[in-house]
């Protein structure tokens, strides 16, 4: 019988459009108003459903797969608590432009707005913090709002969408449209293609530098691996020094000859100074984000800027640009390669030569420097041998958010893009671990380590019954100093060293906690036993939580205290405690 | 007691504003679908910026298009930026800047029209007053009755404003505006 075999329930529909849209894997949590969903799942074997133990977790897993891949990640939850549980990761996957679609069960659609048990405004709580969001109250629209919801969620600039389904939805029979046959919304068509006028314009502002920079971001990952590759080549041709934001870490590598390293309020002193001085900037899908920028008056004030973004609203935002591209990256980079290598028999690499002089000096400060301690281990000392002992192999770091993510950018080295998934943007502790879970789903047989903090660690440390349950040999490396770090670290700063409320009097026995969850725990506190420690962690084929008791007051440096410029830094050498007391001076207590 | 300990700075960099804020008004063609206008005020609500006026109505009913039309204040770069995070919003297809138009064009404004309904309530001499100050500027009456008249009134802002004023002591006793509709001069489209 024709016509028929389009014909699927609501729920039927949902796996259909989920398979046709290439998914294998899907986060969540079931609850009554996606139990048809749930029933569906059971009885299919193309994609595997990952259980979590907290809607949060689901989303973190979603984004740690999403951002790993370069595929859409997907997670699945209730109504009610199981969408506004989903919120966090949903404004973090918006924030630092992860494409994830949630599905989200609802009350039948004639209970909707009867406060009907476990019933939220769920495209109403989400609008703000997705992309986009549909409420599906017709079956036959089902099909094609998944579809639209995977071309938004992954064209233009990435970012999460929201599809909530009524459970009468979910048992109701319609037609199902195949992505083909689908109709798109004509309203959304971003431009990829940059003006080509205005590439013209930048490549010939940038024979003309003499001082340049590029200041590259998670748009260049984002863009795919081809935009990285395309980066490179940039660099290589017209070398330029790179510097590049805390999301875009890796798509230029830690080894390449020009890196600066990472940039803004806890970056590199060459790059913040590079940026300070530099006469072009080119910003490649960054957005001068305000731990970039410092004061924003004196944020590099003698460049002229060129933007790649394919976000208009990323332009001229915070700062001020000469020349903007709109497009996606990937496309520009590639037309700007061509046009430089076009004309570039007459450019003359020494132009750049007292720049590189300077870059030079400034690198010879040495500004992630440390004092070194051979009775306890120093948070930095940590992270470097974890990076030595790691970085041969294939392996994939998560953080969590605070010193240790920090500590991280700056000392564990970035070969290549998505291997770095950190909450830029949101600033999201307890993001780390799930993102780390939904990376090794991906990746089974790689190294995946969530670098993590004794505080963030416990937001999503529930996940561990999740990784135990899948055989996800995630590794969680915390460095565990009893401090909310960064809290403390700028209680110190601002606040007359009062530490109000970032002590944590009461730590659990981690070791103990990862065997309760049937995990594996490891503990060291002295440098000597560092080495062996972490090798034991990454020769356990099982989940792991690795205590690494730290110095607990260390502090983050360098660092650009609050209303100062990029070449106002505090360098860990002259950060004496009288130094760190006096970094804000009066003109520092007008601001808020 | 000891005095207060004040903190010394703030994790944020804060910055004075420097440009001066103008009124802008702004024609947005949108796709007429469930929330859209939650999605555009909720926009403004929720990135700080103002509503002047809002107007919103299905303008092309077979392919299910609305025109908002938004005056809002802010400088040239927060207008800027409301413009460009306006057409990131999915349903949104155009978003035109009507005083830029306007002004490019050698314009003070766009066209800027709003329709009121005024309710005045009185009896005696004074009702004769009301008619002729009605007729003045060009209101008509839709309703009356010996206790009362509803004017419809036309025009700029400044004119209704003007109207409603005169009207006060006159007995004034209910106003509805509908919010500016705006349209550029000239033949060229949206």
């Amino acid at each position: 019988m024709s016509g028929t075999e389009n014909q699927m329930t609501g729920a039927e529909i949902v796996l259909q459009a989920l398979r046709d849209n290439g998914v294998e894997h899907i986060f969540g949590y079931p609850g009554g108003a996606v139990l048809p969903i749930y029933d569906e799942i059971f009885q299919q074997d193309d994609i595997e459903h990952i259980l979590v133990r907290h809607e949060q977790g689901a989303g973190h897993m979603a984004e740690g797969y999403a951002r790993s891949t370069g595929k859409v990640g997907v997670m699945l939850v209730t109504s009610g608590p199981g969408a506004t549980n989903a919120v966090t990761p949903l404004q973090d996957a918006l924030m630092d432009s992860i494409p994830l679609v949630c599905l989200t069960g609802q009350v039948p659609t004639t209970l909707i707005g009867s406060d009907a048990f476990q019933e939220c405004d769920t495209v109403g709580i989400t609008r703000p913090c997705t992309k986009h969001n549909w409420l599906v109250k017709d079956v036959n629209e089902l099909a094609r709002i998944i579809h639209e919801a995977f071309r938004v969620a992954q064209s233009g600039r990435p970012g999460p969408v929201v599809v909530d389904i009524p459970k009468d939805v979910q048992f109701a029979t319609g037609t199902y449209t195949p992505p083909s046959a689908a109709p798109i919304q004509k309203s959304y068509q971003p431009k990829l293609q940059g003006d080509a006028r205005q590439i013209e314009a930048a490549v010939q502002l940038m024979k003309t530098a003499r001082r340049p920079i590029i200041y590259s971001g998670g748009g260049v990952v984002n863009s795919g691996p081809e935009a990285s590759r395309l980066l490179r080549e940039l660099v290589e041709i017209t070398g330029f020094p790179i510097t590049s934001t805390l999301m875009g870490l890796g798509a230029y590598p830690h080894s390449g000859k020009n890196w600066l390293g990472m940039l803004g309020m806890h970056g590199s002193y060459e790059a913040n100074m590079a940026m300070h001085d530099c006469d072009v900037m080119v910003c490649i899908g960054a957005r001068f984000d305000d731990r970039i920028t410092g004061r924003l008056n004196a944020f590099s004030p003698n460049s002229k800027k060129i933007h790649i973004d394919i976000d208009p609203s990323s332009i001229n935002k915070n700062v001020r640009v000469d020349i903007p591209i709109l497009g996606d990256v990937g496309n520009v980079l590639e037309d700007m390669v061509r046009l430089w290598r076009a004309g570039s028999k007459d450019y003359d690499k020494t132009v750049q030569a007292d720049w590189w002089t300077s870059i030079t000096k400034w690198r010879a400060r040495n500004s992630f420097a440390y004092k070194q301690s051979n009775d306890v281990i120093m948070p930095q000392y940590a992270i470097q041998r974890l990076y030595e002992l790691t970085k041969d192999r294939d392996t994939y770091i998560t953080t969590e958010v605070g010193q240790h993510q920090m500590w991280a950018a700056q000392f564990y080295g970035f070969e290549q893009p998505n291997r770095w998934m950190t909450s830029g943007g949101l600033g999201t502790m307890g993001y780390g671990f799930p993102a780390a879970i939904g990376v090794q789903v991906a990746h089974r047989d790689s190294l995946v380590i969530d670098i993590a903090g004794d505080a963030s660690i416990q937001m999503c440390i529930q996940e561990m019954s999740c990784a135990v349950q899948y055989n996800l040999p995630v590794k969680i490396f915390i460095l565990n100093n009893q401090y909310m770090g960064m809290v403390r670290q700028w209680q110190q700063l601002l606040h007359g060293n009062r530490l109000s409320n970032s002590y944590t009097e009461a730590m659990p026995d981690f070791v103990k906690l990862a065997e309760a969850y049937g995990g594996v725990g490891i503990a060291c506190d002295k440098p000597g036993d560092l080495d062996a420690a972490i090798q034991e962690m990454i020769d356990v084929k099982r989940p792991v939580i690795f205590d690494c008791r730290v110095a607990n007051l260390a502090n983050c440096f360098p660092m650009i205290p609050s209303g100062k410029a990029h070449n106002e830094m505090l360098l860990p050498d002259e950060a004496t405690d009288e130094a760190v007391a006096n970094a804000i001076d009066a003109k520092g207590r007008q601001l808020v | 007691m000891n005095a207060h300990l004040q903190p010394t700075g703030s994790a944020y960099f804060i910055a004075k504003e420097t440009q001066v804020a103008e009124s802008h008004t702004l024609s947005i063609l949108v796709d007429n679908e469930p929330g859209v206008l939650a999605r555009v005020i909720g926009l403004f609500s929720g990135r700080g910026y103002n509503i002047e006026s809002l107007t919103v109505s299905e303008t092309e009913h077979e392919a299910h298009l609305s025109r908002i039309t938004i005056v809002t204040r802010g400088t040239p770069g927060v207008l800027e930026q409301i413009k460009s995070q306006l057409e990131r919003i999915v349903p949104v297809h155009r978003v035109v800047d009507l005083t830029v138009r306007a002004k490019a064009m050698g314009q003070e404004r766009p066209i800027e029209r709003e329709v009121a309904l005024v309710k005045v309530t009185g009896s005696g001499e004074m009702r004769a007053e009301t008619l002729r100050l009605a007729d003045a500027f060009h209101a008509k009456v839709v309703d009356a009755t010996v206790d009362h008249f509803i004017f419809e009134i036309t025009g700029k802002s400044s004119k209704v404003d003007q109207f409603v004023a005169v009207m006060k002591p006159l007995g004034l006793s209910e106003v509805c505006r509908t919010g500016i509709a705006a349209m550029n001069r000239g033949p060229q489209g949206m």
